[in-house]
């Protein structure tokens, strides 16, 4: 299918002229980094923007950059790269499954993480790492720059805290401040493009601090803060777990739709939740468990 | 329309293009590279894939006119001479029949052994779980494939 919506197409070079570009057209500008959310918009009629930006050629835009205690992930950071990073993995490993979990190879070399944040759609992988990290979205404008919690960053399907003329320069991930372990479990019906029928980060830290964040059952993706705070500070028996299990449909509003069914979604995610805190532990314990099969796909 | 050039199966060349215009439209239709396919054309299938500086992407969720500057190589140019060891393993094992899904195939696998030479099994479906195939149920492409990194075909 051919893209039937004209365009004008700019390539900036420097964020000076990003950020002038985008006051002048404002909502008419369609952003464009990997284009694999965006192109698909376009050709389905969801989005007809009269201007493309393609930021890809923006000098001042970074990719990855990892410091001792925090990890900027830029704008033009694709799902590639932070799978390519030895030091993601072995420290952010909760970030690093969610990023295998996004569709395929092809897919992964073009679309980037902060592309993913914006397109903000329900069923997206990279939510929930972002979330149980406590991670900060970064935003330049003609007014200024902003810092968002990326807690306050979803609003609605499709909708984030972006104003029409901001650009998201990046995303800082703060290192865990203790040992730490994590994982992502996504429920697909096959490997390659499936989207999520729902998904699951969980970090847990040495001070017994749980974090717990699910996508692709709500409106937005969430952090399930009932059970977090049901947990925080104990170690989990069978009671306990029982107790948390008990939490999660009133954490999650999943709806019925062609990938699932509302019932499902939430027997789901309670068998997600309790299989991904048993490789959480077994992780802190030093064992390599590969989460692609946990859920005996 | 605007005026870009790219190095295409490493030869430079010119080409007119919309800003609407995907890179698969461009290749085929303008460039005359028949290998690129047109399956779903919104990234799930993968017959489109193309290296773009030696990465695999999938061509109809590219405009072309992002690509100026860039290296492009399809599987023509993969195998301007002769047919590669990967070609001739997918025709030793019979690994297509209707051959739409091949050439995106053998470009994704393309990249799998320039980043890593002896891929087993399990990485070799991971890479592979974008490319959809409905002929063969997969197991004479991983045969192939297996053939050709030199491991045992069971």
């Amino acid at each position: 299918m051919s893209i039937t919506n004209d365009f004008e197409y700019y390539c900036p070079s420097s964020l000076d002229e990003t950020v002038k570009l985008l006051e002048q057209l404002g909502e008419q500008a369609a952003l464009l980094a990997g284009g694999t959310d965006l192109i698909v918009n376009i050709k389905d009629d969801l989005e007809s923007p009269s201007a493309v930006i393609d930021i890809k050629r923006v000098s001042e835009l970074r990719g990855l950059d990892i410091d001792k205690d925090k990890l900027f992930i830029g704008a033009k950071t694709t799902f590639t790269d932070i799978l390519d990073s030895s030091v993601i993995k072995d420290n952010y490993l909760l970030l690093w499954e969610s990023a295998r979990a996004v569709a395929s190879v092809g897919i992964r070399n073009r679309a980037t993480l902060v592309g993913n944040i914006c397109s903000a759609v329900p069923c997206m992988d990279s939510a929930p790492a972002l979330l149980c990290y406590d991670a900060i979205v970064h935003t330049v404008s003609k007014t200024g720059k902003r810092d968002i919690p990326i807690n306050d960053w979803f609003i609605a399907p499709r909708k984030t805290a972006r104003k029409a003329d901001e650009l998201v320069v990046g995303v800082t991930v703060p290192l865990p401040s203790q040992k730490n372990s994590g994982c992502y479990i996504k429920l697909g019906r096959y490997g390659g493009e499936d989207l999520a029928q729902a998904g699951l980060g969980i970090l847990i830290r040495a001070d017994l601090e749980y974090r717990i964040a699910f996508t692709a059952v709500g409106p937005i993706p969430i952090r399930a803060q009932k059970i977090e705070e049901l947990l925080k500070g104990k170690e989990i028996d069978q009671d306990l777990l029982k107790q948390a299990k008990e939490l999660v449909a009133e954490e999650i509003s999943p709806i019925t739709d062609i990938r699932s069914t509302r019932e499902y979604r939430e027997h789901i995610c309670r068998v997600m939740f309790e299989r991904g805190l048993i490789v959480c532990q077994q992780r802190m314990n030093g064992e390599i468990i590969n989460t692609v099969r946990i859920l005996g796909g | 329309m605007k005026e870009i050039t790219f190095i295409l199966n490493n030869e430079k060349r010119s080409v007119q293009v919309e800003p609407s215009e995907t890179l698969l439209e461009v290749l085929r239709d303008k460039m005359g590279l028949k290998s690129p396919k047109c399956g779903c054309d919104r990234g799930d299938c993968g017959a489109c894939v193309v290296l773009l500086n030696g990465k695999s992407v999938r061509s109809c969720l590219v405009l072309a006119i992002e690509t100026a500057g860039m290296e492009i190589m399809t599987l023509e140019g993969i195998s301007a001479k002769n047919l590669n060891a990967l070609q001739e393993a997918f025709i030793a094992f019979n690994s297509f029949q209707c051959g739409y899904c091949a050439p995106g195939i053998i470009i994704t696998v393309t990249e799998l052994l320039t980043k890593n030479p002896k891929p087993d099994l399990e990485e070799i479906k991971e890479v592979l779980s974008g490319n959809l195939c409905r002929c063969t149920g997969y197991k004479p492409i991983f045969d192939a494939i297996l053939d050709v990194t030199g491991k045992e075909v069971k």
